[in-house]
């Protein structure tokens, strides 16, 4: 590689203004976000994101991997949500297919987008406010993700890279105790809540540093092609959980929080809404959670069980021939956005009939959203800066793929 | 679900909305469609591709006030060699439409949807880094993922997934 030169992103327009770095290795733009600020005293006259570093090829690397094998790729973009990257991705080559999942399988999909959704958003809440300086929520926040986390172990194994799901339904059946312990944890959850709110919600150095703070329109969020809770804080009633129903969602009955303010606070709002309603639906999907396979009957997709291959030379012949050859994928293409904890999560699968995918694109929500930065900032403060990233929520592996 | 077969047929789909309305205004604009697992593609003609966006922008019919996603794919040997492909929303009626122009490989080249959607800039700049298409009239048409001063665009068909350049 030939020498690698320091690039001059910005320079300062006048002898008033100077350029300012903030990032790659600053705390609080959570991973290596590098912001150029041209300054004017405290005063932000420009900024221009620079990103790139975390970016990995990942879209590459898909064309050269069996469809099943591109599952655990996919954890690794949004490393807060790895669960609603699988899905995503699931649900997109199952449509490829015009495969049918079962009815449990769906139900545990849900289940788990939502827990990792809680997830994500304790992780948000945490860093946001230790980045404005509250530092205590951090703790409490981490408490609870902590057992969301020895949750996704006991399913999958892994307490972040999870590739739970598979393609066509979900790797294997939960352990017995686990719908006990999901339960023990969703149903005092509320008060959790209660709890961060108290201590944020009407504290006056917290509502002074958000309110009014990064202000977005609804015009700009909408141009700006902001999605997710960015863009309902906005006052745009959009979530395709209800608009789009995708996995069954359909059969779960929540709200979707919108605010017309349009500021850091109203973001905080919207967000905490979120969280309640993610445990009303963790709580439908415990209740009504339907028996049945958690696999499709496709045998020429779908890994057989451990039982049956060692019992069955059918299982082992499709084994042998899925794990070696993969499985083939009729022509076409299809883009299917879900709602991930930061907005719009998009994959735009193209098949051209052979094993392997000939293009996966991720159209990634912090990629879109960090967008309207710009709209945010100029001709605020630096200090504001902080608080506007946060507000955001954004995940560099996710906006640099 | 059992798949259905694409529909490709102009003449099939001519009654859907979008299409209807493109047809209307400009024949020359829609170079094919498809319908394919209840997706609607339309094949636009570049140089009409700015105005047709605008149409389906401001039209109250459709409404579609926001892009959800801007990639592109690379179909060499095959011409012509790349297809870019813009997937349109509507935050009111909650629909999406994809809207596909295929470019030469020579003369990779399309207007830039900034002034539509000035939320393009970004995937813009992503499409051009990676497989090397130039957005005419795009503010900053420069990489965004890749450093500066690196060569080739990797996303292309031709670029080795492993190995040295």
């Amino acid at each position: 590689m030939s020498e690698m030169t320091p690039t001059p992103v910005l320079d300062a327009a006048t002898d008033q203004t100077l350029v300012l770095n903030m990032g790659p290795q600053h705390p609080s733009t959570h991973g290596v976000l590098h912001l150029l600020l041209e300054v004017d005293g405290e005063t932000i006259v420009r900024i221009m994101p620079d990103i790139g570093f975390l970016h990995t090829g990942i879209e590459k690397t898909c064309e050269a991997k069996f469809y099943q094998q591109v599952v655990p790729l996919t954890d690794r973009i949004d490393y807060l949500c790895p669960m609603t990257n699988n899905l995503a991705y699931c649900l997109a080559v199952e449509k490829l297919l015009g495969l049918e999942i079962p009815p449990r399988a769906q139900w545990l999909r849900v289940m788990l987008n939502e827990l990792t959704r809680i997830n994500s958003h304790l992780v948000w809440l945490g860093t946001h406010a230790l980045d404005i300086g509250a530092m205590t929520v951090f703790l409490y926040c981490f408490r609870e993700r902590e057992e969301i986390l020895r949750l996704f172990e006991m399913v999958s194994g892994q307490r972040m890279m999870t590739s739970y799901f598979r393609i066509g339904g979900i790797a294997i059946e939960p352990p017995l105790d686990f719908f006990d312990r999901v339960k023990r944890f969703i149903t005092p959850f509320p008060e959790r809540i209660d709890q961060y709110e108290n201590l944020l919600t009407s504290n006056p150095i917290w509502v002074m540093r958000t309110k009014g703070i990064a202000y977005l329109s609804a015009e700009d969020a909408v141009a700006l092609c902001a999605t997710g809770p960015t863009l309902r804080a906005s006052g745009i009633d959009v979530d395709l959980r209800r608009d789009n129903p995708y996995t069954g969602y359909e059969n779960f009955k929540f709200n979707v929080p919108v605010s017309k303010d349009g500021d850091v606070y109203a973001r905080y709002l919207v967000r905490v809404a979120e969280l309640r309603e993610s445990q009303k639906i963790v709580v439908q999907a415990l209740e009504g959670i339907p028996d049945g396979p958690v696999k499709a009957d496709a045998p020429k997709v779908v890994l057989p069980d451990r039982e049956k291959m060692k019992t069955q030379m059918e299982a082992l012949i499709y084994h042998f021939k899925i794990v070696t050859e993969g499985f083939t994928v009729p022509e076409g293409e299809v883009y299917m956005p879900i709602e991930s904890p930061r907005g719009e999560m998009g994959y735009y699968v193209v098949s051209d009939g052979t094993a392997k995918p000939y293009r996966v694109h991720m159209r990634s929500p912090s990629f879109a959203n960090l967008q309207s930065l710009r709209k945010m900032c100029e001709g605020r403060l630096i200090a504001d800066v902080v608080a506007a990233i946060g507000s955001i929520d954004i995940v560099l592996g996710d906006c640099d793929r | 679900m059992a798949l259905e077969a694409a529909i490709t047929d102009v003449e099939q789909l001519k009654d859907r909305p979008e299409l209807a309305c493109l047809l209307a205004w400009k024949p020359d604009a829609v170079q094919g469609a498809k319908f394919d697992r209840n997706e609607l593609s339309v094949y636009i003609e570049r140089t009409f591709l700015r105005e047709a966006c605008n149409r389906l922008k401001n039209d109250p019919a459709f409404n579609y006030d926001s892009l959800a996603d801007l990639t592109c794919v690379d179909w060499e040997p095959s011409d012509p060699r790349f297809e870019v492909i813009y997937h349109l929303f509507s935050t009111v009626t909650k629909k999406r439409l994809r809207l596909k122009v295929r470019l030469a490989g020579d003369d990779a080249r399309v207007d830039s949807l900034t002034p539509v959607w000035p939320g393009a800039d970004y995937f813009e700049r992503e499409v051009f880094d990676l497989f090397g298409v130039r957005f005419q009239g795009h503010p900053n048409l420069k990489r965004i993922l890749m450093p500066d001063n690196w060569e080739g665009h990797p996303l292309r068909k031709d670029y080795p997934v492993e190995g040295y350049r």
